[in-house]
């Protein structure tokens, strides 16, 4: 043979012999074994994490070239079955693990994947204390309850400055449950150092997440007199009070949440129709206007023609960037090694991502910081982003309209 | 009885080699089954012995797990000190109802609804503690070591399996210690008649609350093994109907008053619902709730065609 | 705290009471008759109230119109669960009892989540939001109606229970079972009819309560829960007694929460309960057994 084809012959064997990983990784697929309460009281949101898990092979493929294969179990929102799960999928070989929405089971899979020595990646749980146990294979891409809360009253802030409303009092209702009282301490400690904000708190209500009756808190809440609502809510209560608040004739400037679900969810659009118009959510969220968004929009309306993404913003959004995280770091690494994979995980540094803020970075602790909220608006039966507004589709409505001062 | 006590050293044995030979996997569940039988253990005192139906258990777990806990949180008190704290509340919320209960001359149904509604009492009551963060959860400084640290309960999944074999096993011969002496003999002519045993002079007050306090106690350990071992606690989830019922479905199924039964129950229910989802996953099926489906139907068989449990019919089987 | 709105609460508490107490009108009858301690109460009523959103989404039937079909459907039901399923069990001890309604909780909730999945369904009438105004009091229209619907259930079944033939020989069986045996009436049916009726009052609930609450599969075990406190408080087998216990938690409620905290208020429930089972546990209306 001729003299270059020779030498393209010994380069090419070279080649093959020198880069042994790479091509072993591109033969080998990544195992994410997806943990969610698909059953159980978590049902729903659960079932909505899912939707992100479900179009990241397709997306990941695309994007990185890494194949990803998804090991899917439902903890049916029980902390002894996501004990038993985390184990199972461990077992059954899963490189890493990702979930699982709630702050009680990520602290038990927590312990069984540093344990393991699996790293796992948390998509959503707002519990601070989850990534301060010094875990070396924990890694956390969402805020802490604190960063919420934080992130929430300042966007509060913002909100009056771009709509040059200047309400004076406010009532605040929470729910009374790990978020409502996360909100409540931190609404305590945050207020007093955000001196921009015009309002003070007139009165705290706060109500059983399980009841189904709430006549009694929105009676109190509208004899409060105060400007507007501060709600931390969730998505059956959120609905039930507004329902009341539209019984009792009460119409304040506005609801506004500093950190909660309910209110964006589409089950308040479908039952409360233009009830739910202008309701305020500030929570973590993607931005709308990413590249990566609008990829992930299609593949979400591909797999789910019926449904749309914002709808499940946070919940998608927030479980697909976890297995984005994961397939990053096993390109990185090229190695399905656990150990390595952490250290690749840890490595992490994501721009062109989905949800708002800096690019993803762990920190010492396995904390992403810097993640931005959205004050998010339901505008025309759908969650709009209106802030900041770098990021908005619409201009916020604030007071809603035809609010008159009692 | 020869027979009894080779089969049970076989168990035991088995039990005891368990961690050797089995997965992570199948260690996790082996523990929540003696979690399960042995919680089930010390509510079959109350029920089985002295024929008390409680249906809100979870309170003594919840008290138990709280106390520890919240000690050890705040004051880094180690959990076997904890532990008798532990059990001191548990036992004095159990004589309070029990007090309160045979006093007032209340049992059966009643005595039941009680129960629902002290343990329904104290979930609302610890949403609103904020010694131990309320409704936030209360979570546990978490060490992972893998040597065996007694004294801080904390170690690899081997010591935890370890432990609550212990606790089971010691349940198991306390219990059947406890059926031969004279407690024994009287809780079950009160469970049988009270108002034959009163008259024939026991006091039955006495010895009710005696069950009682022995259930409570042992249920309070259970509390306390469940904060160290999954270190973070909800009051909706310790404290709930769903993990009242959890715990006597074990000797509910297994046989009510047996020795045997919570074991059996416990073993056999968890492997049944975990069976359910391996045979869902193998063939594919993905809907959400057709496990709890197929679990339900179990159980309404047993309960219709095995009243008595399933260890009673096996025991049949066995000629034991 | 202004005189309006304590008044308010309390109005709203007392109607709130009545609906608690019609959905635990059924409860009543079946306990004080049939003496089985039906756990899968509220699940029953969960069923009625998916029934009227299925009917009220197929044929945009008022809930309220519902009330006639699903009944029906109800009654057989009824019947059919307590005599093939129940009817062994009631010489069983209460644990096999619990343990059997338990597991029928269990599958009909995720039987419901299989079939309908975990989202909330609800039906949508104008007048459900609306209010009656007098002066400074507001009165919910829906909850109105419902409170309404409670009293002439109530009504009815008095009147079944204290005239006809069935109802009386149902009074006897429940008064005196072996003397029912003795003197020829047909036990075994009137409880199956019993439980009947019992799960007509739950239907007539059931369509009431989907006009103030969205159903969910797991809405079943808390007004189980529910029904049985107010049962217990105001006596086994008292159709007043019923209405009376549900306006009194209804009631206590509304205040705890406006004076205390809204968060605690089930704390309330409980604790009277706790009351009346030390104190008097037949029951404000019932009759020492």
């Amino acid at each position: 043979m001729k003299r270059r084809q020779f030498n393209q012959a010994i380069a090419a064997s070279v080649a093959s012999l020198g880069f042994p990983g790479l091509v072993k990784a591109q033969g080998q697929k990544l195992k994410v074994g997806v943990i969610l309460p698909r059953s159980g009281y978590l049902g729903l949101i659960g079932q909505s994490c899912q939707k992100g898990a479900d179009l990241a092979p397709g997306v990941i493929r695309d994007m990185l070239g890494v194949d990803l294969e998804l090991m899917n179990a439902d903890f049916e929102s029980n902390v002894d079955t996501a004990r038993t799960r985390a184990e199972r999928l461990i077992q059954e070989g899963a490189h890493v693990l990702v979930g699982p929405f709630d702050s009680g089971a990520a602290a038990a899979i927590a312990q069984v994947a540093e344990q393991r020595g699996v790293p796992f990646i948390i998509n959503i749980a707002a519990a601070p204390q989850i990534t301060e146990q010094g875990y070396k294979f924990v890694f956390r891409n969402f805020q802490t309850a604190p960063d919420i809360v934080r992130e929430g009253l300042s966007l509060i802030g913002s909100l009056f400055q771009a709509t040059n409303a200047v309400p004076r009092t406010a009532v605040f209702m929470h729910v009374n449950d790990t978020f409502g009282q996360a909100m409540n301490k931190g609404i305590s400690a945050f207020m007093p150092r955000l001196t921009q904000l015009p309002f003070r708190i007139v009165d705290t209500i706060s109500y059983d997440p399980a009841a189904k009756d709430l006549t009694v808190e929105v009676s109190k809440a509208k004899a409060a007199n105060a400007d507007f609502l501060l709600l931390v809510c969730r998505l059956n209560d959120a609905i039930i009070l507004r329902r009341e608040m539209v019984k009792q004739r009460w119409q304040p400037m506005g609801i506004v949440s500093p950190g909660s679900p309910g209110m964006y969810e589409e089950q308040y659009f479908k039952t409360l129709g233009k009830l739910s118009e202008y309701s305020i959510s500030n929570v973590p969220w993607y931005n709308p206007k990413a590249k990566l968004t609008q990829v992930v929009e299609k593949a979400f309306l591909k797999q789910n023609p019926k449904d749309r993404l914002v709808f499940h913003g946070l919940n998608a959004g927030f479980t697909f960037e976890a297995c984005l995280i994961a397939a990053d770091a096993f390109k990185r690494a090229r190695s399905t090694d656990p150990k390595t994979l952490a250290e690749a995980i840890r490595q992490t540094n994501i721009t062109d991502k989905m949800s708002l803020g800096g690019p993803i970075k762990f920190n010492a602790k396995g904390q992403v910081e810097g993640i931005g909220s959205a004050c998010v608006q339901n505008l025309n039966l759908l969650p709009t982003v209106v802030l900041p507004a770098g990021a908005a589709t619409a201009k916020p409505v604030f007071p809603v309209p035809g609010y008159k001062k009692a | 009885m020869k027979k009894e006590i080779i089969y049970l050293g076989i168990l035991a044995a088995f039990l005891a080699a368990f961690p050797w030979f089995a997965g992570p996997y199948a260690l996790s569940i082996a523990t929540l089954i003696l979690y399960l039988a042995y919680t089930g253990q010390a509510w079959n005192v109350m029920m089985g012995f002295a024929g008390q139906l409680s249906l809100g258990h979870s309170l003594y777990v919840g008290v138990g797990a709280y106390v520890a806990g919240g000690l050890f949180f705040h004051f880094g008190l180690g959990p076997w000190a904890g532990l008798w704290a532990a059990m001191a509340a548990c036992v004095a919320f159990g004589l309070a109802i029990g007090f309160l209960a045979f006093r007032f001359g209340i049992s059966g149904v009643y005595f039941a609804l009680l129960t629902i509604a002290f343990a329904e009492f104290t979930r609302i009551g610890f949403d609103h503690l904020q010694w131990t963060n309320g409704p936030g959860g209360m979570f546990l400084r978490v060490a992972q070591r893998d040597h065996w640290d007694l004294l801080n309960f904390r170690g690899p999944p081997f010591m935890y399996y370890y432990a609550m074999l212990f606790l089971a096993t010691a349940a198991f011969l306390a219990c059947a210690f406890l059926l031969r002496t004279k407690a024994g003999f009287y809780w079950q002519a009160i469970r049988e008649n009270e108002e034959a045993a009163q008259a024939l002079g026991i006091n039955t007050f006495r010895w009710k609350m005696l069950a009682v306090a022995i259930s409570a106690a042992m249920t309070s350990v259970s509390g306390v093994f469940f904060a160290f071992y999954y270190n973070n606690l909800f009051p909706h989830e310790i404290f709930s109907m769903g993990r009242s019922i959890e715990l006597i479905l074990g000797p509910v199924i297994g046989g009510v008053g047996t020795l045997f039964g919570p074991i059996l129950g416990a073993a056999a229910l968890t492997l049944l619902s975990d069976g359910i989802t391996e045979a869902l996953a193998w063939l594919g099926v993905e809907i959400p709730g057709i496990k709890q489906v197929f679990y339900g139907l179990v159980l309404l068989a047993v309960v219709t065609f095995l009243p008595n449990g399933i260890w009673p019919f096996i025991k049949k089987q066995m000629k034991l | 705290m202004s005189v309006d709105l304590v008044a308010n609460v309390v109005i709203a508490g007392v109607l709130t009471g009545l609906v608690y107490g019609l959905m635990a009108l059924g409860l009543s009858v079946i306990f004080g008759v049939v003496r089985v301690v039906n756990f899968a109460h509220g699940e029953m009523m969960t069923i009625a109230m998916y029934a009227a959103t299925v009917l009220f989404a197929a044929l945009k039937l008022d809930p309220f119109l519902c009330i006639l079909p699903v009944a029906a459907a109800f009654f057989v039901f009824g019947y059919a669960l307590q005599a093939a399923l129940v009817n062994p069990f009631i010489t069983r001890p209460e644990h096999s009892q619990f343990m059997l309604l338990v597991a029928v909780a269990i599958i009909l909730v995720n039987a419901l989540l299989m079939l309908f999945g975990p989202d909330a369904r609800n039906v949508q009438l104008d007048y459900q939001l609306e209010s009656f105004e007098f002066g400074r009091i507001l009165v919910d229209k829906a909850r109105l109606y419902a409170a309404l619907a409670a009293l002439v259930t109530a009504g009815l079944l008095f009147l079944f229970f204290k005239f006809s033939l069935a109802g009386k020989a149902i009074r006897a069986c429940a008064d005196n079972h072996l003397g029912a045996l003795i003197v020829g009436l047909n036990v075994k049916h009137l409880y199956a009819m019993t439980f009947g009726i019992g799960a007509v009052c739950v239907a007539v609930a059931g369509c009431a309560m989907v006009l103030l609450v969205d159903v969910t599969p797991p809405l079943g075990p808390a007004y189980t829960l529910l029904a049985f406190i107010i049962v217990i408080v105001g006596g086994l087998g008292s159709m007043g007694g019923a209405l009376l216990g549900g306006i009194l938690i209804g009631i206590s409620e509304a205040l705890a929460g406006l004076l205390i905290e809204p968060s605690a208020k089930s704390m309330f429930s409980f604790g009277l309960l706790i009351l009346v089972l030390l104190f008097r546990p037949q029951g404000l209306l019932g009759k020492r057994s």
